[in-house]
């Protein structure tokens, strides 16, 4: 382990007008550290990691990934600039999947590669096809998202962002619009994921999932980071009256 | 009825439905580039372009299209714009619906869902690939119809150009209606024409709309 952190928040503070979302934020994360977000809805998580990739930018405070600063200061053009490139390593799996509906599920996966990083069509046909089978749906290659489950068309989703090889994956609650019965898939291809070493940070509302496969638990809550450990502690021990509350009524279900 | 009268003046008709034809085809034509330019403005970053495209908007909608033909063919030479009728009935028509396009586009742009934008940006393209990849294919499948709505408004515009003497149907009409005193046999000729046309017009669109929806 180098001495910087692989991600880096720090003094992360977002506020729309006079609402302060997230108010003086720090988190680090390892390479290779899986570590999940926990909060009642509102309490700023989405919106955390939301400002990673700069979706949201914040309005203060820095994000850096591997030394470097994600969230630079720049003129305009010199900033989208900066922000298309290091995106590219920055993963993002959505609630709402947000697969391109006009294209196959091919075509999905390879938009990006070729065009930001001038693969061939059969490289990229191939790298398609890698990443389908990492999640389990080459059958499904020319097939085009409206036939798809919610389930496939997240591990799509997901299969997509992992063909820019990212150094990091983001979920924004992923599993949150499922049905209940396709829940799982989603939640097996994350933790293949977990097994290959993929850093990553999950937003989600399964504590089981999140006692099972991450190495750390942030519990939020107004904005701020109330409690952080291992899932062990959070869930068993925790400290906070706050986390306590929350987690009373997420565990009985 | 005067089918004879009807027969002895048809080749007339057809000649004039082929200048509304014209008329119609260059004026969606003009439309839709004025149309893409106005939207792509609306949606700049730039506030300036903005302001321009919003008042270009608001101005051409606001007034009648009559106003804005004469405005141009009588009033330009004033200003030093000299054009003949067919000149100005179609750059005054096409800037008119090229205003309500402006919206139409503007309007099936904006109603892609923003998480598109979010997963396109994410991976790591630019705005300008993510419009064009992501978001204008979208785009164009949910602008075709209410285009089409344009269109038709379109076509039915031109009968505005008679008053400055261009040589379409409804021009026509009313110069054979002087000479025989028929107006419902030249006026009835002068509508189905416009029907079949508008019938046409109708047709094209449902059926690029059907292809575009094929996914």
């Amino acid at each position: 382990m180098s001495d910087t952190p692989f991600v880096d928040i720090r003094h992360a503070a977002k506020s729309f007008g006079a609402l302060e979302v997230l108010k003086d934020i720090n988190l680090t994360v390892e390479r290779g550290q899986i570590v999940a977000i926990i909060g009642p809805s509102g309490s700023g998580k989405s919106t955390l990691l939301r400002a990673i990739n700069e979706l949201d930018p914040l309005t203060s405070g820095e994000v850096w990934l591997e030394g470097v600063q994600i969230n630079k200061k720049l003129p305009h053009r010199q900033y989208e600039k900066h922000v298309n490139q290091v995106r590219q390593d920055i993963g993002m799996v959505f609630q709402h999947f947000n697969l391109f509906p006009h294209l196959s599920v091919r075509d999905n996966i390879t938009l990006a590669p070729k065009m930001l990083k001038g693969m061939s069509t059969a490289d990229a046909n191939k790298l398609a096809e890698e990443q389908l089978a990492n999640v389990g749906l080459s059958d499904k290659i020319d097939v085009f998202p409206s036939r798809l489950s919610g389930g496939q068309k997240q591990r799509v989703a997901i299969a997509r962002a992992l063909a820019m090889k990212p150094k990091v994956m983001l979920f924004d609650e992923a599993t949150s619009a499922l049905d209940p019965e396709l829940v799982e898939e989603v939640n097996l291809v994350m933790k293949k994921l977990a097994e290959q070493h993929m850093t990553m940070i999950i937003v989600t509302h399964e504590m089981d999932f999140a006692a099972s496969v991450c190495d750390r638990v942030l519990f939020m809550d107004q904005g701020v980071v109330v409690e952080e450990g291992p899932p062990s502690v959070i869930f068993q021990n925790p400290k906070e009256e706050r986390t306590k509350n929350f987690l009373r009524k997420h565990l009985s279900r | 009825m005067d089918i004879d009268l009807i027969l002895r003046v048809y080749p007339f008709f057809i000649e004039a439905a082929v200048v509304t034809l014209q008329l119609s085809v260059l004026t969606c034509l003009l439309g839709l580039a004025c149309g893409t330019l106005g939207a792509s403005m609306r949606l700049s970053r730039l506030a300036p372009l903005r302001w321009i495209a919003a008042g270009y908007v608001s101005v051409f909608r606001g007034t009648p299209a009559l106003i804005q033909i004469f405005l141009l063919y009588f009033g330009g030479p004033q200003i030093g714009i000299q054009l003949d009728a067919f000149a100005a009935g179609t750059i005054a028509l096409g800037v008119n619906i090229g205003a309500y396009m402006t919206e139409t586009i503007r309007g099936a742009i904006v109603s892609v869902d923003r998480g598109q934008t979010e997963a396109s940006r994410t991976l790591g393209m630019s705005k300008g690939q993510t419009m064009r990849k992501v978001i204008l294919p979208q785009a164009a499948r949910m602008m075709i119809r209410p285009l089409g709505v344009n269109i038709n408004a379109l076509i039915k515009g031109t009968a505005l150009v008679a008053p400055i003497s261009v040589i379409e149907l409804t021009y026509t009409a009313q110069r054979f209606i002087g000479s025989t005193y028929k107006p419902f046999e030249m006026f009835l000729i002068a509508g189905i024409l416009y029907m079949i046309i508008i019938y046409a017009a109708g047709q094209g669109i449902k059926w690029l709309d059907r292809r575009a929806q094929i996914v």
